[in-house]
């Protein structure tokens, strides 16, 4: 059902982007809808990013994956039980390029016995560090078509991507790859019974929005030969805020229109949706905080220091006779005079 | 009395009947599915006294089983302020309901999933009930969507199901470890029982060992002489056992140290060996120490409630130390207590600026990890103390034990204390194995009993909870010849007692102190002993001589041995 439901979405949103492609809505097509689409997405981000940050971090509650900082003699793990700001950076580092505690992932079987078996299981880091880094290239490369002129890292990054030089124009291998890892990370959702039964509609979409862009994507570059000229011109033309619709961008110019919708789409879904993990994975006080909570104290804003323990007064009122029945040293002795210390 | 399924039922259940561990999947979607509270799967409701005498909205004589709840009008709308409320108090819980993008990593890596293999308990969908909540009460595409954009609303089957699952998570933060985004299910089920609360969802095991700590200062509502009396007769024992006589100072102004441990180490077995363990302990290093009727009771059940009441109770410490004027306070075997004092305590009732940086008055080893909170970890204590050879100690004393070592989820996931109790384990046994690396350290599996769920009616839960632990120590005793289960947690030594006899017959519970207390070699003591701290007859023992000879003493090991893994 909500696998359904996402599919029919991003037909949908092909649909009316090619029905108002035919109509000629170019000027909204590649103009209006890119930059509400931006607008929606660096307001939204940051306001997301601003919400979380509103609510304050009450206690500092890392969770210690390793070896805490004690004894001198004792060998402290300082990636994983971080305890200094450097150290926490460090495990950051780790945990948002590569995905560390991903890595750590294993399946869990249950045979005859009953015995419960542990096997390593990297495919799920494997495909999401590859989709990851994977797209990120893919928008990076993105830049030829941002600025004028070309930065540096852009030809880096496209004479790796294009090291197989199996056709015209230069043929990508991320293209390849997001496709094939938008696929995979799809059909785990379908075929793993515990995640088919976990999942969303929220979850479906952006996998099939994505792997739209990219069909798109590969169709406008390779075989439908969208005129890049004219796609260049209209790209520049938005980031240098003087927007222009080019007439040249050839007979398939649709497939870019469409491209364009998508990735627009894309934007205005982000901080919306769970994409939003994005910026969330710098903010989990599970991860970015140091395990040092007995070295230096953390101090959470609506503390209230109006609750106080049952106090030893009251305690020992309600049990004078009995403590003094076993020799426990008094406050007030039983006949109520204040005694002295022991 | 609930009758508790044998474990060839329960296996049955695991293996044969259809199980999404094993990948059967549930006809229907987990939103359609209602629970349903049959005996042994649910803990007794609190009993309105008790929640009376705290203050706890809506007292009432109910059952999780009835129909009706009897809540009070308008409770859902109770329910949503109060989770509003805990947005803007808490960034993980509003960040954890925004970001898992339901990854399935967590999914096998719950005990009570893999000991159920019930949907619910996978830690995805467990928070994904009160995800559900958040976009369908305060998101514009659930209030508008509803199922297809994930959201519901707050109604009594939502409240019943919260009642259920997250009395079935014991906040082991396992699920933590291996999510992307540090995603803390311990969160939610914090945020969720405080949310209980506020209507009146509570369950008797915990509420009743709040009141009574609050009043009397333990668990079990010892007055203070029956306290007293109890570790004065564990006293007797030892020197019944040892010869070593030992008078344990009490509520004792200007000591050096305030210990404070789980009350459960007073009284319950075998929490008591682990006690007489300490005792001998400070008696052989001749510490300045008191302990305390008032704060008698380290564990904090206050933390598996609401924030407020952990604060109250945990204030007793400081509160404690500072009429006493000690220096600094040592603290015992216990999970849950460690997790309240190595990430709570300071924040909570500090700054402790009336103690003094704690330093060990043997060594002169100065706990800097500590240098704010001014609390000490025993096992860090004893650890520094075997380090720099002030200890006399024949780990052969505890040649009867073939040892494995229980990381507790809170020393190990939330404080990161793995290697002070190996080494110190190390020193006083000779026979040391690790369970396997994927059940063990941060990764160790839960007893399936904590965040008060110890009690009887919930066996059942507890047993399912508690197979991935059971299973590891199985196997290292079925491979290694392994018989005692050693652990730095008092709901541990409790409810793996429990466990091991249910799944590992055979199999016994310790903790490290009770090791450490056997090791002890004392002048003057008696030896060749009759028998151990358990007061079994484990050693070659013939009656002594007229003059019986002390051993010469055995030097403390510099190194641990290498256990293997």
């Amino acid at each position: 059902m909500s696998m359904l439901v996402s599919l029919i979405a991003v037909f949908g949103l092909v649909a009316v982007s090619y029905m108002m492609e035919l109509v000629g809505l170019h000027t909204v097509l590649g103009i209006i809808i890119p930059y509400t689409a931006v607008l929606v997405f660096l307001g939204g981000f940051t306001y997301r990013i601003i919400d979380w940050a509103r609510s304050p971090v009450p206690f500092k509650i890392p969770t210690t994956c390793g070896q805490q900082e004690s004894l001198s003699w004792i060998k402290h793990n300082k990636l994983e039980s971080p305890s200094t700001t450097g150290q926490v950076m460090a495990r950051m580092f780790l945990e948002v390029f590569f995905f560390r505690s991903l890595f750590r992932n294993t399946k869990t079987d249950a045979t005859e016995g009953p015995r419960l078996l542990y096997t390593s299981d990297k495919f799920l880091w494997l495909g999401g560090i590859v989709f990851h880094w994977t797209f990120l290239v893919i928008v990076l490369r993105h830049f030829r078509l941002f600025v004028e002129p070309v930065p540096g890292f852009v030809h880096l990054l496209e004479s790796v991507d294009g090291f197989i030089q199996l056709t015209l124009p230069t043929f990508y291998m991320t293209d390849m790859v997001i496709v094939l890892v938008v696929t995979y990370l799809f059909i785990r959702r379908v075929v793993i019974p515990q995640v088919k039964y976990i999942s969303l509609a929220a979850d479906f979409f952006p996998l099939l929005l994505i792997l739209a862009i990219a069909l798109t994507g590969i169709l406008m570059r390779y075989i439908l030969k969208v005129n890049i000229v004219g796609v260049k011109e209209l790209v520049h033309g938005l980031f240098a805020l003087s927007p222009v619709i080019p007439d040249n961008l050839g007979s398939t110019a649709y497939i870019f229109y469409i491209h364009l919708f998508l990735v627009s789409s894309l934007l205005v879904y982000f901080p919306f949706s769970k994409l939003m993990h994005m910026g969330g994975v710098f903010m989990s006080p599970t991860r970015n905080l140091p395990n040092d909570s007995r070295k230096h104290r953390h101090i959470n804003p609506w503390n209230d220091p109006n609750i106080k323990p049952h106090s030893y007064e009251a305690y020992e009122d309600d049990f004078r006779k009995v403590m003094k029945s076993v020799g426990l040293p008094l406050e007030k002795d039983v006949d109520g005079e204040e005694e002295g210390e022991k | 009395m609930v009758k508790t399924p044998k474990p060839k039922e329960l296996t049955e259940n695991l293996l044969e009947k259809p199980n999404l561990l094993r990948g059967d999947q549930p006809k229907q979607s987990w939103m359609e599915t209602p629970v349903e509270f049959k005996p042994g799967t649910y803990c007794h409701a609190a009993k309105p006294k008790v929640l009376e005498g705290l203050g706890f909205p809506n007292p009432r004589e109910w059952q999780p089983g009835d129909d009706d709840w009897q809540l009070p009008d308008g409770w859902e709308e109770t329910i949503l302020k109060g989770f509003q409320e805990r947005l803007k108090k808490f960034r993980s819980f509003k960040l954890y309901m925004d970001i898992c993008v339901r990854c399935g990593a967590c999914a096998d890596k719950c005990h009570f999933f893999l000991g159920s293999g019930d949907p619910k308990n996978m830690p995805v969908l467990r928070a994904e009930l009160v995800r559900s909540i958040y976009r369908g009460e305060f998101k514009t595409a659930g209030k508008i969507l509803g199922s297809i954009a994930g959201g519901r609303k707050m109604t009594i089957g939502v409240l019943k199901e919260w009642f259920m699952y997250f009395h079935q998570c014991t906040q082991c933060r396992r699920c933590s470890v291996f999510c992307p985004y540090g995603i803390d299910t311990a969160e939610i089920t914090m945020m969720a029982r405080e949310m209980m609360s506020l209507v009146g969802a509570n369950i008797n095991w915990i509420m009743e060992p709040v009141s009574n700590c609050n009043r009397t200062g333990n668990h079990l509502g010892l007055q203070p002489h029956a306290f007293v009396s109890s570790i004065r007769s564990l006293c007797e024992d030892i020197e019944e056992i040892t010869g070593v006589s030992i008078d344990v100072p009490f509520n004792k102004k200007g000591a050096e140290i305030l210990f404070i441990t789980p009350s459960a180490d007073a009284f319950a077995m075998p929490g008591i060996y682990t006690m007489m363990g300490y005792l001998l302990l400070f008696k052989h290093i001749g510490l300045d120490y008191t302990m305390s009727t008032y704060a008698s009771e380290g564990g904090n059940f206050g933390s598996f409630t609401n924030n407020e009441t952990m604060k109250m109770l945990n204030a007793k410490m400081y509160a404690e130390a500072k009429r006493l004027g000690v220096k600094w306070i040592l603290g015992g075997e216990c999970g849950h207590m460690w997790r309240v004092v190595h990430q709570y305590m300071d924040t909570m009732n500090g700054p402790a600026d009336f103690l003094e940086l704690p330093k060990s008055p043997i060594t002169g080893t100065v706990f800097s990890n500590a240098a704010s909170t001014k609390m000490v970890h025993i096992a860090e204590f004893t650890a520094d103390l075997i380090k720099h050879g002030k200890l006399k100690l024949d780990p052969s004393r505890n040649d009867h034990w073939h040892t494995t070592w229980h990381d507790s989820c809170n020393t190990a996931r939330g404080m990161g204390l793995l290697e002070e109790p190996r080494y110190v384990l190390q020193n006083v046994v000779n026979k040391f194995h690790e369970m396997p690396e994927n059940t063990i350290r941060e990764q160790t599996f839960c007893c399936g009993s904590g965040t008060g769920l110890n009690t009887d009616e919930f066996m059942e839960v507890r047993m399912k909870g508690g197979l991935p632990r059971a299973n590891a120590v199985k196997y290292v005793m079925e491979k290694h010849d392994v018989n005692l289960l050693s652990c730095v947690c008092a709901i541990d030594r409790a409810t793996l007692s429990s466990l091991v006899q249910y799944w590992v017959p055979g199999m016994e519970v310790s903790g490290l102190h009770e090791l450490v207390g056997n090791a002890l070699v004392f002048e003057g003591e008696k030896w060749p002993r009759a028998m151990d701290l358990r007061e079994d007859e484990p050693y070659d023992y013939e009656e002594p001589e007229e003059e019986p000879e002390a051993e010469a003493p055995a030097e403390a090991t510099e190194e641990g041995g290498e256990g293997d893994v």
